[in-house]
């Protein structure tokens, strides 16, 4: 398989802010990739860094093979679809989205019926006259994507892209989003802070923190098996347990995850069929939430375990005492201490 | 990737690979028409006072020396520092009372179409024809002029004879007196009061002078301890404009006023007719001094972001 | 400030601004009125009839054409400089940081901030200094030099609004530098530059304590004026020409006004 974008200890430095430091990563032709991690990661630079905004301090970026350093954004195949969607709003829609076209010198009829197409390919046929101003959100969006996609970009960027849009628009989005890319083939590279949006579309996922990419993966790997606290915590909220605790429960002397919708609760003074796997722990805070209960327990040690139980189970009240446990697989080593 | 041809690409590609050139490129232009030729000017004037002039044959004397500044101090020339102190001060508390209430009302209390035609109404005499203005006033104050024929018809003309026979601020009529050109600085520079404190005011948010009626204020007591407050900073930024603006006048005084000098005249005059340049560029530093005082207070007391 | 907006105003608050309205405003509209009083030698109120007759006297008056002439071209060359320059300013302290940017940005509205005299009297020192002559290009130096802050605060104004994500789209989209000023930045700022330069115009047309140092024996319009003022003639000449003026700048400020009203306002601008 072809790689798409290739970072070689690849850093840029704010003066002493390090947003990206010593990063290496490959991203294959025809994968859609997302870059996930807090605000301030640094995966919003490794975006404008492959888009051409932004030169590395250090280190080397290939795209497609060819150096992209010192080359500037308008000789790179690669189009961006911005979080603010950045719409000329002087230019009508089908300008907007003809714009790579006409500065290429393509001639007027051929850049409209381009331009039309693309507006057909996101579901907006016939808004070409209208003003972005004249737009709902999802529609700008919408515009922003076909302006990139008209120009067949060999790589798509997309920073944030569904951040502004309501919750039913944005799942609605993530379907058509991952449906565009399976059928265009083209690789697309996907900032988000969103964990849900980041495992349900991507091929691929890094997790960025404080500039380091801290681990790469499959949605599933990421999920499950979380390489360091930091990944455990960020994905999904996972209960993060010290040695003392993963030994005392069953296991090794090591750092460990464990997923709250994992455990199971016996009330009262049941007693558990995971015998190895189990712990006592009083419930601290109860958040219902509809379905689900989500528990804050602490051990009598003082680990903190949180748990998602299903709200069918009846009511739970702070300071009732439970027993936990969990199959031993549910219980996940992690390999690094970071 | 796309076409590489094309000399206007070959700079723009040029210009990426090296942002610093664009920037000098943007900056060398402005830079040395300001740098240059305006601050450069105004640092040789700044020079000529260090200088001075020989008492016999008028020629300037290329030597540093702080004569210039000593004749700055006598008397006659303090006269006129402390007259053109006196006038900026008077015209700025005028200012500010006069800017007050338009800048209250357009503020809390004018809406939609009328905000904005209240604020064009401000803007037009702002930037329309300075001298056209101080012509208009000549014609109100002259002797034969409105105000006399109002006081006539009125029959008030002896109140009017009453404050022109006031010591020091009357005179003979209207236009050759200091309530004169007051009145003119004033109107001329009162736009440049109005915008500003109108800025600040728009920020103070209405459930603040709300909130202090509620807690059991009388209007007088919001107006001094929460309007006040926050409308000083927009009144601070428009009275850098009156006091700058009437430091440095020459016209007003001139045409509207007894014959008595102020800085702006005495610098005329001095460069001019009387040749003495040294002490004209003293006179100068006179006004950038006070401004600089003026702008240092001003900006401890946030009048910066009200501008 | 809106929440209790439907209160009525207290009668002295409302007595208090529209006096101050009308303060602003009658003397300008008296100009008006002594253009047409038959009396030349006195500003007599009121006036003891109406003429037309000063207006036919204006056209015939080569002078005050020939003044006129001068500050159209003044206004035009100053404004068109400013518009270059102002604009290069904007766009650079605006788009970069780099050391000094702060400093830079207060030298570039120094020229309004000190009062005009001081401009005036350094540029006639400098001239005097290095024997340059006075003429037509000795007026345009002076008020370049403050028209250039106009254009720069509505440019500056504008830059700060418009989102620096679009020049990276244009770039993105395969768009070079000087596509992206012509197609992206330039429709952008259009609007903030006409008003800009209409209100360069007006200021310089206007202008006259800088002139006064800067113009030797050259009479531009409010030159002119200024020694009818000292020296009058025929008076209901000069507030002919004060209408005259009054049209010139309030036509460019109020279509200043109207483009850039979607945007902050352009006041707070001295002479």
């Amino acid at each position: 398989m072809t790689t798409a974008v290739s970072f070689q200890n690849v850093s840029r430095h704010f003066g002493s802010v390090r947003a990206v430091d010593e990063v290496s990563l490959d991203i294959a032709e025809g994968e859609f990739f997302a870059m996930l991690g807090p605000s301030g990661s640094g995966k919003t630079t490794c975006l404008r860094l492959i888009a051409g905004f932004e030169q590395p301090t250090s280190g080397h970026i290939e795209i497609f093979g060819a150096t992209a350093e010192g080359v500037p954004p308008y000789r790179r195949n690669v189009n961006t679809v911005f979080q603010d969607y950045a719409l000329f709003p002087h230019m009508t829609v089908l300008d907007n989205v003809g714009y790579g076209l006409m500065v290429k010198g393509v001639a007027k009829a051929q850049r409209d019926a381009k331009a039309e197409d693309a507006l057909a390919l996101v579901a907006l046929p016939g808004f070409g006259q209208r003003r972005p101003s004249q737009l709902s959100g999802g529609q700008r969006q919408r515009v922003a994507l076909a302006r990139a996609l008209v120009n067949e970009p060999k790589v798509l960027l997309l920073d944030e892209p569904l951040g502004a849009l309501d919750l039913k628009l944005r799942e609605q989005m993530q379907v058509e989003l991952k449906a565009l890319q399976r059928n265009l083939g083209i690789t697309f590279v996907f900032v988000t802070h969103d964990q849900g949006e980041a495992l349900s579309m991507a091929d691929r996922v890094a997790i960025f923190n404080q500039g380091l990419i801290v681990q790469v993966g499959t949605p599933e790997d990421i999920y499950e098996r979380p390489q360091t606290r930091f990944v455990a915590d960020f994905v999904g909220s996972s209960n993060v347990l010290p040695p003392a605790f993963t030994k005392a429960a069953g296991g090794p002397e090591r750092w460990a995850s464990l997923r709250p919708e994992k455990i199971m609760l016996l009330r009262g003074s049941m007693s558990s069929p995971h015998k190895e796997m189990n712990a006592r722990v009083t419930v601290k805070a109860v958040h219902y939430q509809g379905a689900s209960t989500r528990l804050n327990t602490v051990t009598a040690d003082g680990t903190a375990i949180n748990v998602t139980a299903p709200s069918s189970l009846g009511k739970f009240a702070e300071g009732e005492e439970l027993t936990l446990h969990w199959p031993a697989s549910a219980l996940h080593i992690m390999e690094s201490e970071g | 990737m796309t076409d590489s041809s094309g000399v206007t690409r070959r700079v723009s590609d040029a210009l990426f690979r090296h942002p610093l050139w664009l920037l000098v490129l943007l900056l060398l232009p402005p830079l040395l028409w300001l740098g240059v030729i305006y601050l450069g000017s105004l640092l040789a004037l700044l020079l000529h006072s260090f200088y001075s002039i020989d008492e016999f044959s008028g020629l300037i004397v290329y030597e540093f020396s702080l004569s210039t500044y000593a004749e700055l101090l006598r008397l006659s020339n303090m006269d006129v520092i402390i007259r053109s102190l006196m006038m900026a001060i008077a015209v700025t508390l005028g200012c500010a009372a006069m800017a007050f209430p338009i800048s209250y009302y357009a503020a809390r209390y004018a809406k939609g179409k009328w905000k904005a035609l209240f604020y064009l109404l401000v803007m037009l005499p702002l930037w329309s024809s300075y001298l056209v203005k101080v012509y208009a006033w000549k014609l109100i104050l002259a002797k034969e002029g409105i105000v006399s024929w109002v006081a006539e018809q009125v029959h008030l003309t002896w109140a009017l004879d009453a404050l022109l026979s006031i010591p020091v601020v009357g005179g003979p009529s209207l236009s050759i007196s200091y309530i004169g050109t007051f009145l003119v600085f004033c109107y001329v520079w009162l736009p440049y009061m109005i915008l500003p404190t109108q800025a600040a005011l728009e920020r103070v948010p209405g459930n603040l002078i709300e909130a202090s009626a509620d807690l059991g204020a009388n209007p007088g007591q919001t107006f001094r301890t929460v309007i006040l407050p926050l409308a000083l900073p927009g009144l601070i930024a428009g009275s850098i404009f009156t006091f700058s603006l009437t430091l440095g006048d020459y016209i007003i005084p001139q045409i509207i006023g007894n014959s008595s000098y102020f800085l702006g005249q005495a610098v005329y005059t001095l460069q001019g007719t009387a040749g003495n340049i040294p002490l004209a560029a003293a006179f100068t530093v006179v006004p950038i001094v006070i401004m600089l005082i003026y702008l240092s207070i001003a900006k401890r007391m946030g009048a910066f972001d009200a501008l | 400030m809106r929440s209790d907006g439907t209160r009525p105003a207290p009668m002295f608050l409302k007595l208090a601004a529209f006096g101050g309205l009308l303060f602003l405003h009658v003397p300008l509209l008296l100009i008006f009125l002594y253009a047409f009083t038959t009396e030349e030698k006195s500003y007599q109120f009121p006036p003891p009839g109406l003429t037309l007759k000063w207006f036919s006297v204006v056209w015939g008056r080569q002078d005050i054409w020939d003044a006129m002439w001068l500050s159209v071209k003044v206004a035009s060359i100053a404004t068109l400089i400013a518009l270059v320059l102002g604009t290069c300013a904007a766009a650079a302290v605006s788009r970069a940081r780099f050391f000094g940017r702060d400093y830079l940005s207060l030298l570039f509205i120094l020229p309004i901030a000190l009062p005009g005299i001081i401009t005036g009297i350094s540029l006639r020192s400098a001239f005097s200094m290095m024997d340059i002559p006075f003429s037509t290009w000795t007026i345009v130096l002076g008020h370049a030099t403050f028209c250039i802050v106009v254009v720069y605060n509505n440019a500056l104004a504008r830059f700060r609004r418009t989102s620096g994500s679009m020049i990276e789209a244009s770039m993105d989209l395969g768009a070079d530098g000087f596509q992206t000023f012509r197609h992206v930045v330039l429709p952008q700022i259009g609007s903030a530059l006409l008003a800009g330069g209409m209100l360069a115009f007006a200021l310089s047309f206007d202008e006259v304590i800088v002139t006064t140092f800067t113009a030797g024996q050259q009479s531009t319009l409010p030159i002119w004026m200024l020694n009818e003022l000292i020296r009058p003639r025929q008076r209901p000449v000069t507030n002919v020409v004060a209408i005259f003026v009054v049209a010139v700048t309030f036509i460019p400020i109020l279509a200043a006004y109207y483009l850039t009203r979607e945007g902050e306002h352009t006041g707070g601008a001295g002479k």
